[in-house]
Parts: C-alpha cells; structure tokens; sequence
C-alpha cells in the first residue's frame, strides 16, 4: 500500500471513526467540557459580523459538500440537473458561502491571535481548529479557479470523480484509484478536510452535535423533580 | 390551584450598612475560581448609581427580563426563534468590562525588589491575561458610598422620573446601600432563554440552578436575566450562578450571605403559592399593578383548602409549619413592608426587600423637619430618600405602597421609643399608620432584634425520600464539576482538561535568612 492508498483508502475510516466514536465518548464521559466555548465576554468589538459570517458560511459550505458529494449521480441526472449546471451551482455557492466564511473566520483568527483577553483565554486547541479550518478553506477556495478551467472546457470529470470518490467511502467500497486523475489541490484540500473530522471530537467543535433546534418546541419554564414520578 | 414551595428571602434595607459580608463569604465559598474572579453571586451597591454590571437595571441597554407583546407575555430579548438565529453572536451580550476585568497585585514584588531610593508598589494584573495593568478602572462596586461624580452616579435608571439635578447638592445627597443575589424567580427569564434547556427551577424549594453538564454557553441567559445575575464562567465556558447555597438549604441551614450578615438583615423562608398563576399574574397590562399582582400569587399557608393541596402536592408537613412561620410571609403579606425589586421585569423575583428610611437627626433636632404626632420622628415624604426613587427601584414606580410601608416602620420606631425613652406608651403614631400594638411589636422583634430563629425558618429537604439509599449516598459527593467526585478518572485524557489555577503571582518572597 502506497501513501496515495492510505491516505485516501484508510485515513478516510480512521478519521470518520475517531469523528464518531471519539464524540461519543466525550459526551458520555465530559460532558462538563462540551460547549461553544464562546469568548464573547472577553471580547465583543466585531463578533457580530465576525462570527455569524463565520457560522452561516461554514455551515452552508458543509451542508454543499453533504448534497453535491453524496447524492448519487443518477438522482441529479434524474432531476433534469446536467453536470455542468451542477459544477456552476458548486462553483458559485462556493465562492459566496466561502467567501463569507473567510471574511468571517479571518476576522475572528486576528480576534483570537492578537486580542490579548481572548488569546490568553484561548487553548492550544482553540487556535489550532480555527488555523487548521481557515487554511483547509482557503485550500477549498484555491480549487475553484481550476473548477473554473474545467467548467470552462466543459469537463465534470473532476467533481464527478470527488462525488464518486466520497460515496465508494460511504459505500465501504473505497477506491483511492478513482483521484487519480483528480488536480493536487483537490487531494491536500482532501486531507485537510478529513482531518478536521479527525480532531473534532478533541476540539469545541463538539459543540455543532448540539445545535438547540429543540428550543422552538420547549415550554419557556423548566421545573426539575427529585419525585418518583 | 397547583400548590408548589418556594426558598424566599427578604432583605431589610434598613439595617444594612454596605460592609459586604455577604459579598465576601460569597466569593470565599463559591467563586473564588479560574473564569469566575469578576462574577459576584451577591453583591452590595451604593445607590444611586449605575451599579454590577453597569447599567443592569436599563433593559433598553441589555433587552433582559419580559414584556407584553400584544398582551402576550415574551422575552425582551426575542421570541425562540430569533434567540436561535442571533446565536453566533448573542447582541444583548455584555462584556467583561462591563462588569470589570480582574485583578491581583503583584505583592510578592514588595518583597523581591532590589535596595532602591523609591519604595516598590505592587502592580495590578490582569487575572484574565496575567499581564501587568495600566491602570485600572472600574471595580466591584466601584461606586462604594458614592464614589464618583454625580452626573455619572444619576445615569441610574431609577433616577429617570426624577428631577435629579438638586441631589446633586451636596446637602441634598442620598444614598442606600442595595445587596443583590439572584432573584430565584418564578417565572425566571434566564430559565426561558436557555437554547439547551440546562437552566431549571426545583420543585422543592424553587432555586433555580444551571445543570454545568448540560450547559453549552449559548450565554441567553446572561443577557436575558435582567438583573444580571447569571455570569459567564470564561474558563469553563458555562454559565454560573447564584446557587441559593442548596447544599446548606437542604440541611435546613441559612445561606452564606444571609447567615455571615452582621447587621442580620437577612430573612430566609419558605412561600407557598400557586404555579398555575405565573403567567397570568407577569401578564398585568398596568406595570404599577406587578407588585399587587406578585402578592396574589402567594398562597395562604393557614388557609385549609391551601394545606390539603399541599399535601397532595407532596409537601411535606414540616414545610407547611414552616410556611405558617415564615417571615417572608409576615413582611411581604401581613405587614406589607417588603417589595419584590423591579417588578416590571416580569420575573416575579423571590428575594423582596424592606425599604430603608433616611431619618436626618441633626436636621430633626433644628426643627427643619415636619415630624410626626410625637414631635421626634419624621415624616415618610420628608426623608432625604425621595420616595419615587424607592418606589422605582421596588413597586414600577407607585409611591403610595412605599409610603405605608416606611410610615409603618416610622411608627413603630415611634411607639417603641415612646416605651423605652418616654417610659410611657404612645399611641398615636402607629394609630395613623394603621397598626396595631401587638403588630408593633411583633415587628420590632423581627426588624430590631432580628433573632437568628425569627430571621431563618428553613426546613431541610427531604433526601431520604429521594434516595434509595442515603447511607450509600454519603460521602460519595461534594460539590464538585465535570467527573472530579467520579472513581474512574485517569490522569491523561484527550479531552481538554481545565484549567484550576486563576492568575496570582507565583515569584515567592525571599527567606528571611537569606542574608544570615
């Protein structure tokens, strides 16, 4: 097995069962430890813009990744959506999401290095997680000039060869040979992002787990019993 | 009727004399942390002033606490859906200057600095950064008897309606002190602004705590209590507060603030009232109704219909005794001399308090002063307190509730005076104010003598009805975070740890037979 192999045969399960038993673990065991980790307190000069670009960016980037990557080929053919129309839908919604989110992140990187309260505030792993999700986005951005080129041949290949790629890992049929032709820019930015499942469980990014979608429903006053109900 | 038991307090400011006992017991025991050192569970203001965090009581500032929104009772800050949508950055957010950035002093430096002309000064640090401070510049209670100019000290929000300008003469001065702990609300907003739903109210006694697990510092709650008492614990990310000492509630024990008060003007009790009238009760269209509302909830702990749905409710007899014998009851409903603070927030908050009076003995005795029938006390209207500021800070604003209750307290200083200076009783005073001599009494035996008894009627929480087993239980737990009382914690771990240590100087003083 070569690094190639690895890298792109192996390292994807390594990260996604690290990502998923590692949260598990965390939530089971620390759960005093998983939180947003907000800095708001420390600091407030920009966080409205810095952070809700950050947060609607990466959110929007991740959940493009989920529906352009994992929806088989044959649903998109089979609603009428062509490969190019699907290349310049990825190609455009990448550049504003990603463009939101590296305005926002870069606002909240320079907060986070060189606001004294926040930086002394801050965990190794607080600085790392941002460092390591701006330059995997900048490394995400970098490609869509080369998607452009490609667009511009009208050539899918490449993302249809990222989309079947994701979904033979998704399928338990991993095959690396399948980025073979794939630009390099695309495989780094591959393995960035893969880390970052890697390392989430360690990091506050546990705290996406917990989004409180199930505040809408609640009733506004909680009362605790110690009764035998 | 849904019967349900609340831990309420009262506290007299009449007696109290801004030594912050109750603020440093407090922090002794419960936030001397990393992430907590500028969080004060209970502390004291002088008033007027703009108080901890500055401006808590101007909710145009901070959104805290409720309002009608066509006639229906919603968080100032936003209804759910936009608390979920302002959630990467909560705008009602304060900061920490807000309240103050702690600090330490560089002492050991006193001790270690080299032989110099100038005497060395121990510098301020930063406990958030661990770097030296310029200068500092706000503290807790940085307006200690009132410290600081009077046009900054006026941006009060209870000094709004009044015309402020002659108060700021220097004899026309006024000033009171105001201990604030959380409220332990009925209708609490910092438990409505939750996002996870970690904030919740006992069924027990009512204390509201914040579930440290469950938390995940969407920080809601920090902004929307509007009397900012849930603090954002920096270090480890969760929201704190005031945890109404339940540890020593539940053994029937005072709390720390109340128990280490020197000038014993703190009342600890139990309240009965009805949970099914919360929301009609906040909902009062008229915010000077509140206060008159907020009595309404209180149930009568001698009434029969009240005790029989109490025991089918599952309170316990001895919390019923003590309910008959609270002293919250006797000061909030049948002497009506204690008010619950701010009652336009909505909150229905269950710590009341007695309104101090400002008696100026020197302009008494020049006869500047109109005074009572016994030519010795003074009038209510006539005290350097105006009585719109009291009646703002505790009633919405309606004076006469604030008025009766500082004539009865006036009366009965008159009739108790009568009998132990004139040696002859006197009547009149306590006629006027619509009380009588048995009440005078019984009055001065809870607001003069205060005895500990008088002043806590606590009953313990019933554990062993909780517990399978209480024996199993003792000793397995203190008041501990994360899984520091659980046996299976290991030394390394991925997760991240927490940081205990908060910023002090660690350069030791040298021995002193270093030289020798």
């Amino acid at each position: 097995m070569n690094l190639h192999n690895f890298i792109y045969g192996v390292y994807p399960y390594i990260a996604l069962t690290v990502f998923l038993l590692g949260s598990l673990q965390r939530f089971d065991r620390e759960q005093y430890t998983w939180k947003s980790d907000s800095s708001q307190l420390l600091s407030k000069a920009n966080m409205r813009l810095g952070s809700n670009l950050f947060h609607v960016g990466i959110l929007a980037i991740f959940a493009g990744h989920a529906v352009g990557l994992l929806t088989p080929h044959a649903v998109f053919t089979g609603l009428g959506v062509s490969d190019m129309t699907h290349q310049m839908v990825a190609i455009w919604a990448g550049s504003v999401f990603g463009g939101m989110c590296l305005l926002g992140g870069s606002i909240l990187w320079l907060r986070r290095m060189f606001n004294a309260r926040v930086s002394a505030a801050s965990r190794g792993s607080d600085k790392f997680i941002l460092t390591w999700l701006l330059i995997t986005l900048l490394l995400g951005l970098s490609t869509i000039p080369v998607s452009i080129g490609h667009a511009n041949h009208g050539n899918p290949s490449v993302m249809i060869a990222l989309a079947d790629w994701v979904q033979s890992i998704v399928y338990l049929h991993p095959n690396p040979s399948l980025l073979a032709g794939v630009d390099t820019v695309f495989k780094i930015h591959l393995f960035f992002g893969m880390t970052v499942f890697l390392v989430f469980p360690f990091t506050r990014m546990v705290h996406v787990w917990s989004a409180p979608f199930g505040y809408v429903n609640r009733p506004y006053q909680i009362v605790r019993s110690k009764r035998k109900l | 009727m849904k019967v349900r038991a609340q831990f309420a307090f009262v506290f007299n400011l009449d007696k109290c004399i801004g030594c912050h006992t109750c603020s440093v017991t407090c922090k002794n025991v419960w936030t001397n942390r990393k992430g907590v050192e500028y969080a004060w569970f209970n502390n004291v203001e002088s008033k007027p002033g703009v108080g901890y965090p500055k401006q808590w009581e101007n909710q145009e500032v901070w959104q805290g606490g409720w309002e009608l929104k066509n006639g229906k009772l919603e968080l100032k800050s936003g209804s759910r859906g936009s608390k979920l949508l302002n959630i990467f950055a909560n705008p009602d957010m304060p900061e920490i200057d807000d309240y103050y950035e702690p600090f330490t002093y560089n002492y050991a430096h006193l001790q270690n600095a080299p032989l110099s002309e100038a005497t060395p000064t121990a510098r301020p640090i930063s406990q958030i950064t661990g770097k030296s401070m310029e200068k500092i510049t706000w503290g807790p209670n940085w307006e200690d008897d009132l410290a600081g100019e009077f046009h900054k000290r006026s941006k009060d929000k209870n000094m709004d309606s009044i015309q402020k300008e002659m108060y700021g003469q220097f004899e026309n001065t006024f000033h009171m002190y105001l201990p604030r702990i959380c409220n332990h609300c009925l209708n609490a907003a910092c438990v409505a602004a939750c996002p996870s739903g970690s904030i919740y109210k006992r069924e027990e006694d009512g204390i509201v705590l914040v579930d440290q697990d469950k938390c995940r510092g969407w920080r809601m709650c920090v902004s929307s209590c509007p009397y900012k008492k849930v603090f954002y614990n920096w270090e480890s990310g969760k929201a704190e507060k005031c945890i109404g000492c339940y540890p020593r509630v539940e053994s029937g024990m005072p709390t720390v603030c109340s128990e280490s008060c020197v000038g014993r003007i703190r009342y600890n009790g139990i309240m009965l009232y009805d949970a099914d009238r919360i929301e009609e009760l906040a909902s009062m269209e008229d915010t000077q109704d509140l206060y008159e509302a907020q009595r309404r909830i209180f149930l009568d702990p001698n009434d029969p219909e009240v005790i029989k749905a109490a025991r089918l409710e599952g309170i316990n007899e001895d919390w019923l005794v003590a309910a008959r014998n609270s002293p919250i009851w006797k000061m909030a409903m049948d002497w009506k001399i204690a008010f619950p603070m701010h009652p336009e927030f909505r909150t229905l908050p269950m710590v009341w308090y007695v309104p101090p009076l400002s008696p100026v003995q020197s302009q008494i005795d020049q006869g500047n002063l109109p005074v009572g029938p016994d030519g010795a006390i003074p009038l209510a209207g006539s005290m350097r307190l105006p009585v719109e500021y009291l009646a703002n800070l505790l009633t919405a604003g309606k004076t006469q509730p604030i008025e009766s209750a500082l004539n009865k307290l006036i009366a009965m200083r008159s009739y108790q005076r009568s009998i132990h200076v004139e040696g002859q009783v006197d009547t009149r005073a306590i006629d006027a104010a619509g009380i009588t001599e048995e009440q005078a009494k019984e009055m001065y035996r809870y607001l003069a003598i205060a005895n500990y008894e008088d002043r806590f009627v606590i009953p313990t929480g019933h554990t062993e009805e909780t517990l399978d087993d209480s024996f199993g239980f003792q000793g397995q737990n203190g008041f501990n975070f994360g899984n520091d009382s659980s046996h299976g914690v290991s030394k390394i771990t991925l997760f991240p740890r927490r940081r205990k240590d908060t910023v002090e100087p660690k350069e030791l003083a040298p021995s002193s037979d270093h030289n020798s």
